[in-house]
């Protein structure tokens, strides 16, 4: 048996919870108050993701930087391996907002957009 | 002189909500400054996403949230100018700006909407003892190197305050490679969002000292170490309890200030407790016709409340001018207070004959209340009660008005707002 202590982002309680877990099994979720904070450690603890947002070099544009997303959630643990693709890649300019920076990131199957329009000079 | 019907200062979040809404409520001429060289104020550099949940029921990014409002500018074909900086709003509302194609040059405004902003605590007014070496940023300068300009402040960070800025910058500097040692805050609790604390620092085990601060900053050319230690109750260091990190950067993220130079030198009265001016139910200040929302009236936590405050400011601007300026300040109606654990109210001031069908009542409360009611008072009677399980100096509370509940209560004198534990 497993025990995984959490705190909760759901509202400004930020209860903290302990999650046991069998084999990757979640047996019992405590110390919730609401079940927000169930939904909530029910997915950290078997399938915690997060958006990734960062910027890369632009060429030929009106601004050195452009800002980016991973245009779904990635696995939590595969944060710094999408960094490292995102820090690799190099479009020119002109971007609009929405356009694929890098194609399946990671190979997470999930690509990188442009958050930010930027024009070229 | 030129000549418009609204001129909105500063392009941000709260400027550009402002100008959409006075241009659909009718209003022509309409202009916005901006002394940056782009729309969008801050949100430019905040390129982490969470923002819009309210407005556009998704979670999108500071600059994609920014740019739903550009579009509107853009296709409503409202004027602006950007390197422009506002040197002077007279109460006459005689607008003075300068920038460089166009030198100083004066407009005739029929209203004044106030969108400055905020800005950033700065180390002078933290009384943090130590040399003065560089490598000390506010977490926004910060941000703004490392987002906007590409740069990276340094490789080994402290970080003191817990403010939402401070944690996300957390998160990007550890991203981009440099390692976060510590969060002092001196607090007892986080002014940031526990989303963030749990994302930005427990993700990356980047420990957060709750009621711990700077006590020593060494490094003569370049910064080199910061100590940090624990403060008692009486907010003053323990001996015996500081330690030691060796550091080449130390990020400031200590609260926002309403940037209200222009505000006070036009004459506006303000608030002590927000640093912002007082306003009535119609975001007007002490100035006829000139009007304040987002972060300059008070520091929000979330853009989606400027972006409505600021749309109240617009229409409210417009009706002004549509009304032929007619000062009207002498009917101020009836006063809103803030007693007992609420800190403020914005606005100070309801005149029901002005306000819409409902007037959202914005405050914060000055400690962490848990199982406490949020009470209102018409005179002594009370009229409200609301049960709140968590309350927190970080996160902005509301109450709605109803303009039906006011006309009941004829000879209303006081609305008081009060925390209460039953």
């Amino acid at each position: 048996m497993e025990t995984r202590e959490l705190t909760c982002i759901g509202c400004p309680m930020g209860c903290q919870i302990t999650v046991e877990l069998d084999g990757g099994e979640v047996k019992s979720v405590k110390g919730n108050t609401c079940q927000k904070g169930d939904v909530y450690a029910r997915k950290e603890v078997t399938n915690p993701t997060r958006i990734v947002t960062s910027t890369v070099v632009i060429s030929g544009g009106d601004k050195p930087r452009l800002s980016v997303k991973t245009a779904n959630d990635i696995p939590k643990d595969k944060i710094f391996d999408v960094m490292k693709d995102i820090d690799a890649a190099h479009p020119s300019a002109p971007v609009k907002i929405g356009d694929v920076i890098v194609e399946n990131v990671a190979g997470t199957g999930v690509n990188v957009i442009a958050t930010r329009n930027i024009s070229a000079v | 002189m030129l000549k418009y019907d609204i001129v909105i200062i500063g392009g941000g979040p709260a400027g550009l909500a402002a100008a959409v809404s006075a241009r659909k409520s009718g209003t022509e001429k309409i202009l916005i400054l901006e002394r940056d060289h782009e729309l969008g104020g801050i949100l430019n550099q905040c390129i982490h996403n969470g923002f819009g949940l309210h407005t556009f029921k998704e979670e999108l990014t500071g600059p994609e949230y920014a740019y739903r409002f550009m579009e509107q500018v853009f296709e409503e074909k409202i004027e602006y100018k950007l390197n422009t900086m506002v040197m002077d709003i007279s109460p006459e509302r005689v607008v003075t700006a300068m920038n460089r194609e166009d030198g100083m040059f004066q407009i005739e405004a029929g209203a004044v909407i106030l969108a400055m902003g905020c800005r950033e605590r700065p180390r002078g007014a933290l009384n943090i003892p130590g040399y003065r070496p560089s490598g000390i940023f506010s977490a926004g300068t910060a941000q703004r190197l490392v987002n906007i300009e590409g740069y990276m402040p340094g490789r080994e960070v402290v970080i003191l305050g817990s403010g939402d800025i401070g944690l996300i910058m957390a998160r990007r500097m550890t991203l981009e490679g440099a390692k976060v040692k510590v969060v002092a805050e001196l607090m007892p609790y986080s002014g940031g969002l526990k989303r963030n604390i749990v994302q930005c620092l427990d993700d990356f085990g980047i420990p957060l000292k709750l009621s711990h601060t700077v006590v020593d900053i060494e490094g003569k050319e370049h910064l080199s170490a910061v100590t940090i230690a624990e403060v008692g109750s009486d907010g003053k260091p323990i001996p015996g309890t500081e330690e030691r990190y060796t550091c080449d950067t130390l990020l400031l993220s200590c609260g926002l200030i309403p940037e209200n130079e222009l505000s006070r030198s036009t004459g506006v009265e303000m608030n002590p407790v927000t640093n912002g001016p007082i306003v009535n139910e119609s975001l007007e200040t002490s100035i006829p016709g000139v009007f304040a929302c987002g972060n300059v009236l008070h520091v929000h936590d979330l853009v989606d409340f400027v972006s409505q405050e600021a749309a109240l400011a617009g229409e409210n601007a417009s009706a002004f001018v549509k009304n032929g300026c007619k000062d009207i300040s002498d009917e101020k109606g009836i006063e809103i207070k803030a007693v007992e654990g609420a800190r403020y109210t914005v606005p100070s001031t309801v005149n029901t004959e002005r306000m819409g069908d409902l007037l959202t009542v914005r405050f914060r409360v000055g400690a962490v209340f848990q199982d406490s009611y949020v009470s209102v008072y018409f005179d002594d009677e009370r009229v409200m009660h609301i049960k709140k399980k968590i309350m927190a100096p970080g996160e902005m509370e509301q109450v709605i008005l109803k303009k039906s509940a006011l006309e009941e209560h004829a000879g209303l004198k006081t609305i008081t707002v009060k925390i209460e534990k039953e």
